[in-house]
């Protein structure tokens, strides 16, 4: 028996909504309210929410329709129904990162592409369930419970932005954010049959972003299209007073450089992703999808990254070292969650870390102390950061020879609830192809590729030279299959 | 570079310590197993020769971009309103009189 699925019939597209805004065929408002019946009738079964902002969705969706009643011309999110990941700040809205020692915090600020979202039109319907602070492939880390795939309820959405992806699947929203430090866009993205995008380290400011790893965290758009993602990501991306590391390039015309045929591209698929502990099905998909890209005048070629096998181990070491640092913020002191039985301030530290942190968060917090600490410092971390730019080099001599990349997202379709959570090692195992970009800092995108003979979706990797968006959407509308469903 | 080191309970409750997590014997059991586990994935590093490499921080630093003068743009320093006192504080689990209040420092 196939199990059971909450699947979104035909979700419009951005810029339909802003047309049919614009023109008076249906209002900012009806279609706020249409997505919050559908989170009330769904979401249930999904978990993707953890807050809605019901208030501020539906005076923002008041304004859009005073807009288009006057006849201005619309930002181009007009009346798009958005979500947002419990990881970035808006203002007044609980913000829990999945954790329960940020229960009860309700930032001052918005993040910048929260903010960004917004004055473009966007409507922010609420906060979306994550792995407690981003740390997690499956979205069974958060503290407030699991996510569940829209395509199979007895399976994970992948991790860690679940909500964002099941939001999207769900047609629960029509975009959302996610953030994506070792592949928690593109997995959940895969996962759940949606497009997710991994923007150039630096494209998109971390302005309100609660940070997990800062030399990795990035913050990118989910949707059904792969056009919709473009236009997101054209309205959050750009330099940002309020980030050093965001870039002043300027931001390309996505849906104009998209618009160019995949024709004449150099497609590199590199071998080590085709390894073994590759799912057949997916390995079958992605074959179809570079046979697709074939057909259409790109040029394939076999080229090696031989790094990879060392990026899962890199990662792990440089993110949770990281993470140790940005995490010594949560002391009960500020925000949050504060242990009530303690009556010095060493203690409170201590129970209100250990009584607020779950255990993969302690785990890496511990396994980030240790790699940074006296006597491991060299072993540990200064040997992560050499081989992290090696494997970053490994892709800088790729695209001399090639204008993208393209590989399976994850060596799976979506797992079921519970089957790897008992083995940290495993689950880390989960985001073997995404690590390497996130650590290189290139730009990526995972996009529907096929479906599992189970029904389940299998994502398409495609990554792309730091900065050079454009053409991974390029090659990803090459591979798009719009409006395909799996067979009942 | 050490080969694989055992961690061992000691090294959990030290590492424990740095990091103000306090860990019931339980955790601590499983702590241990799990690092163990995932430090000896890791130790496959080691068959890498980096001698010759330099350490990596972060990915801007090594984009030879003269196009990305944004890594050039400091912002200017002048004063900007800080946020609302009274809204950070009334997000504290405890505060009075513009302050955080906390339990005790000395300890006695």
């Amino acid at each position: 028996m196939k199990p059971e699925s909450v699947l979104t019939e035909k979700p419009p597209s951005i810029d339909c909504i802003r047309r049919q805004v614009a023109d008076g065929t249906k209002t900012a408002q009806a279609f706020a309210e249409e997505t919050y019946a559908r989170i009330g009738a769904v979401d249930s079964r999904i978990h993707a929410y953890l807050a809605l902002s019901r208030e501020r969705a539906l005076q923002q969706a008041k304004k859009i329709d005073a807009m288009a009643e006057s006849g201005q011309t619309l930002p181009p999110l007009a009346g798009v129904p958005v979500g947002i990941k419990d990881v970035l700040s808006m203002q007044g809205v609980p913000a829990t990162a999945g954790s329960k020692i940020l229960a009860g915090y309700h930032p001052p600020y918005d993040a910048t592409a929260v903010q960004r979202l917004e004055a473009a039109g966007a409507i922010l319907l609420g906060k979306l369930n994550c792995d407690e602070f981003a740390m997690g492939s499956s979205n069974e880390n958060s503290a407030y419970g699991p996510v569940r795939n829209p395509h199979a309820l007895d399976r994970v959405p992948g991790g860690s932005s679940g909500g964002s992806a099941a939001a999207v699947a769900a047609g629960m929203a029509v975009g959302t954010l996610g953030t994506d430090t070792g592949g928690s866009i593109r997995q959940p993205a895969s996962f759940c049959g949606v497009v997710g995008v991994l923007p150039t380290y630096g494209r998109v400011s971390r302005f309100g972003l609660i940070a997990f790893a800062s030399s990795l965290d990035r913050i990118g758009p989910f949707a059904n299209t792969v056009l919709d993602c473009a236009t997101m990501l054209g309205v959050i991306a750009g330099h940002d007073d309020m980030d050093a590391t965001s870039s002043a390039l300027p931001v390309p015309d996505y849906a104009a450089e998209m618009a160019r045929p995949v024709e004449g591209l150099r497609i590199g698929v590199p071998a080590e992703y085709f390894a073994d502990g590759l799912d057949p099905e997916v390995r079958a998909a992605i074959e179809g999808g570079i046979e697709k890209l074939r057909g259409k005048g790109c040029t394939i070629h076999p080229i090696s990254l031989p790094h990879t096998r060392y990026a899962i181990p890199t990662y792990y070491v440089l993110a949770t070292a990281e993470a140790s640092a940005n995490l010594a913020r949560f002391d009960g002191v500020r925000y949050g969650y504060r242990a009530e039985d303690a009556n010095t301030l060493s203690a409170m530290y201590r129970r209100s870390r250990d009584g607020g942190f779950g255990a993969e968060v302690k785990r890496r917090i511990l396994l980030g102390t240790y790699a940074l600490s006296a006597g491991y410092y060299d072993a540990y971390y200064r040997k992560a950061q050499q081989v992290r730019r090696l494997l970053t080099e490994d892709f800088l001599n790729a695209f001399e020879q090639v204008d993208a990349i393209v590989t399976p997202t994850a060596p799976t379709p979506a797992f079921k609830l519970g089957e790897k959570t008992d083995d940290p090692v495993a689950m880390y195992l989960a985001d073997i192809y995404t690590v390497t970009a996130s650590l290189a800092g290139i730009c990526g995108i995972s996009v529907p590729c096929g479906y599992s003979s189970e029904g389940l979706p299998i994502g398409m990797q495609i990554l792309g030279k730091h900065f050079n968006e454009s053409t991974v959407f390029r090659v990803a509308q090459g591979v798009e299959q719009q409006g395909v469903m799996p067979v009942s | 570079m050490a080969e694989a080191a055992k961690v061992t309970a000691e090294d959990v409750r030290r590492v424990a310590e740095l990091a103000n997590l306090e860990l019931d014997a339980g955790e601590e059991v499983r702590m241990l197993r799990d690092l163990n586990a995932i430090l000896g994935h890791v130790a496959q590093l080691n068959e890498l020769d980096t001698s010759s490499v330099e350490a990596m921080a972060q990915v801007t630093e090594i984009l030879a971009l003269p196009a990305l003068p944004a890594l050039e743009t400091l912002r200017p320093d002048v004063i900007r309103p800080s946020l609302n006192r009274d809204i950070v504080l009334g997000g504290a689990p405890e505060a009075g009189s513009g302050f955080f209040k906390v339990p005790k420092v000395l300890e006695r």
